[in-house]
């Protein structure tokens, strides 16, 4: 369990697509879901153009098959005549990420109820059959229904443990739509959108939490970065090389006052930490800009948070950077045989990354070999065969 | 809502009545079952005798086949039950948490199918 709780941070401190796909790293995400109120929650999330286009699709293939479960009033109902309490949204919100649902049931719950897309939507944006999706919404249901999991608000004294389950499914949301997967550019992105607007929703039900906020920080400012992400083929582009012109200032600025209004409640968390990070990033007008010695203080800080292996990977890497790349490297070596890591591919592309720097060629299109026989995403496996061939050349 | 609890611990109950163990356990079970009972979610609850004192019926083509022991061969087995009345899952989930057999094993949450007598 602690694994799956375990929040994935900002390996950006190397590489980009390093950073990139370790968002999603540390989460099992077998993508599958569940069906329940069809009614649409958040303010336009259910409206975006993307969204829309992805949507005429499904509704030509196939009509809305899953049952939808009866959460509240019942789902016919019109949601003008019959609009939905704050508190209600939020019961429902908590509901969805109950912890007796498994966590991609988790998910596309939520994608059901909170954002209204139909069961074939979510199962085309998650690039699953639509059978699947749909017996998993099926048991998902039953299960809610049988043991009695009640649109409710948590009491005080669970609400923060039951909030970071519900962090943790935006966040994933956001991270699914975020990673280079094999989907297309369209698809990832609606996901995104999705994932934004879900925390926006979150923090407008519950605007005195600053994890909340700190969440859409988080995503605000890891976002703002998405156009500059991949070149004009697709490819991915390392933080290091992005166009910094073309980050999204409005969502930097934006990201960046959230976070700011967070910190002052003096209740720090992971997300505000992990938001903070993504801050050190887009406030540096060029790359060596960075503050490296300000994100190793955050990644030590975020370990109190999550004593993971994968934080302190992150953190070799921000020490490689602000100090120099031994010292990093040293520190990823001996995280190397821990078995949460052994086979992790983004250790090996960071130390093939710092080997790369020292100058040790051989030494680092062998860890770049080793991370290429992982499992990768086609866009990571097209930046590391790249930079083999670089190396080699 | 009707939950049966099953109480799961690996290392089995006290055996020893005469044990400080055995008042430890005791007391941590009449401290959580009071709490409960004073909630009014406390329909009923006991221990279970260990699995060797198990017997197993199955009636089969009208014969009735009475073997000793355990259905299966299981590692853990249940040593004892609580059964609740609660407004939900979450109620549940709360009280599950309190038995001391959720901190030395863990307990299994099963709804009860409410089942109306036929008129």
């Amino acid at each position: 369990m602690a694994s799956v709780t375990r929040l994935v941070g900002d390996l950006a401190t190397a590489e980009d697509a390093v950073q990139e796909a370790y968002l999603a790293a540390a989460v099992q995400w077998p993508a599958q879901g569940a069906p329940a109120n069809p009614r649409a929650w958040l303010i336009g999330v259910a409206r975006h153009k993307a969204l829309d286009t992805i949507r005429r699709d499904v509704r030509r293939r196939e009509k809305e098959s899953a049952a939808a479960i009866t959460v509240g009033p019942a789902p016919g109902s019109s949601s003008s005549a019959d609009p939905m309490t704050d508190h209600d949204q939020l019961g429902l919100i908590f509901m969805c990420a109950h912890p007796a649902l498994d966590l991609p049931s988790q998910v596309a719950l939520t994608l059901r109820s909170l954002c209204g897309l139909s069961s074939t939507e979510i199962a085309a944006l998650f690039l699953v059959p639509e059978a699947t999706m749909a017996k998993r919404l099926t048991r998902a249901k039953r299960k809610i229904r049988d043991t009695g999991i009640r649109l409710r608000v948590p009491e005080p004294e669970l609400l923060g443990e039951r909030l970071a389950g519900v962090l943790r499914v935006i966040y994933l949301v956001f991270t699914e739509g975020h990673k280079a997967s094999t989907g297309t550019q369209l698809v990832r992105g609606q996901l995104c959108d999705l994932g934004i607007d879900l925390a926006r929703g979150l923090a407008r039900l519950l605007p005195a939490e600053p994890e909340v906020a700190g969440l859409v920080a988080l995503l605000l400012l890891v976002d703002a970065r998405r156009v500059a992400r991949t070149d004009d083929v697709g490819r991915l582009v390392l933080l290091e090389d992005q166009d910094r012109t073309r980050w999204n200032k409005n969502m930097i600025r934006e990201g960046e006052r959230l976070l700011e209004q967070a910190l002052r409640s003096g209740r720090p968390g992971p997300y505000q930490l992990h938001a903070a990070i993504a801050a050190c990033h887009s406030t540096a007008p060029r790359a060596e800009d960075t503050d490296w010695r300000q994100i190793v203080l955050l990644y030590g800080e975020l370990l109190r948070y999550e004593p993971n292996p994968v934080v302190e990977a992150n953190r070799a890497i921000a020490v490689a950077m602000s100090d120099n790349p031994s010292t990093g490297l040293e520190i990823l070596d001996r995280l190397r045989g821990h078995p949460q890591l052994r086979d992790w591919p983004h250790l090996h592309i960071a130390r093939a990354d710092l080997l790369r720097r020292l100058a040790r060629a051989p030494e680092a299109i062998d860890a770049y070999r080793t991370a290429l026989r992982l499992p990768l995403t086609a866009a990571e496996q097209t930046f590391v065969t790249e930079r083999i061939n670089q190396l080699a050349g | 809502m009707k939950y049966l609890l099953l109480l799961h611990s690996p290392s089995g109950a006290p055996v020893d009545q005469a044990s400080q163990e055995y008042a430890d356990t005791f007391a941590a079970y009449a401290e959580a079952n009071a709490a409960m009972a004073a909630a009014g979610v406390l329909l009923d609850c006991a221990p279970l005798q260990p699995v060797a004192s198990a017997t197993t019926v199955r009636v089969r083509g009208g014969r009735t086949l009475v073997t000793d022991g355990p259905a299966a061969e299981i590692k853990e087995q249940v040593g004892g039950y609580t059964l609740l009345e609660c407004a939900d899952l979450d109620e549940a989930l709360k009280w599950a948490s309190t038995i001391p057999a959720a901190s030395s094993g863990w307990v299994e949450i099963r709804p009860v199918v409410p089942v109306s007598m036929p008129a």
